[in-house]
């Protein structure tokens, strides 16, 4: 099994997966570091379109490679999460706005009078 | 699996270890509840990963429907909570 793998495949699979991972610790470090929660709202769409999409890519490729014909089904995860995470996220940010409303903060009003 | 893939796995690794960590720091610390569940939406997402990287790792095909579940129980439990924060109720 070790052998079938080409090595420029491995090359490429290596070169996403960092990516993947330099581009987690950046969300994180927006996690960290963004003031506010409606700044580090954004944060975490990093890991999830570049990081999801890169572990994606490379494990098709790499199993491409291993079992000789197109392995593509990995690919579903970064769909759902391109239809899930903005939906989460979008509930998310009305519950904050609508809690710091409730609290008194200066936050803009509602669109929708009544 | 050679040593170049095998450091490149172990290098995402720990990138993704840091990264859970700074999201704990941030389920722990954060001033508001909408904080915490930001981070765990995020931890669910990192920890998404790794499994998907140690499929890779262990040449296995059976983590994939195991990181789709994942996937989706981030999106529902973070929807679950946004609700129960805007409403005080998850099934009114």
């Amino acid at each position: 099994m070790n052998a079938t793998v080409p090595l420029w495949v491995e090359a490429v699979v290596s070169v996403l997966l960092v990516a993947s991972g330099i581009a987690s610790l950046i969300a994180a470090s927006g996690i960290i570091r963004l003031r506010g929660l409606f700044q580090r709202l954004h944060a975490p769409a990093l890991a999830g379109s570049f990081g999801s999409w890169s572990v994606a890519l490379a494990t098709v490729a790499y199993f491409s490679a291993l079992e000789g014909s197109p392995v593509l089904h990995a690919l579903v995860i970064p769909l759902v999460l391109a239809v899930t995470m903005p939906f989460a996220s979008v509930l998310l940010a009305r519950a904050a706005l609508f809690r710091k409303r409730q609290d008194g903060a200066n936050m803009p009003p509602p669109l929708s009078r009544g | 699996m050679s040593p170049l893939l095998s450091i490149a796995v172990f290098a995402t690794l720990l990138c993704y270890a840091i990264a859970m960590s700074l999201g704990v720091y941030r389920l722990l610390r954060g001033p508001g509840a909408e904080d915490r569940v930001l981070a765990l939406d995020f931890l669910y997402l990192n920890g998404m990963l790794s499994l998907m990287l140690l499929g890779i790792r262990y040449a296995s095909g059976m983590v994939f429907e195991a990181a789709l579940l994942i996937a989706l129980a981030a999106c529902v439990s973070s929807a679950a909570l946004a609700k129960f924060l805007l409403r005080g109720d998850v099934i009114e």
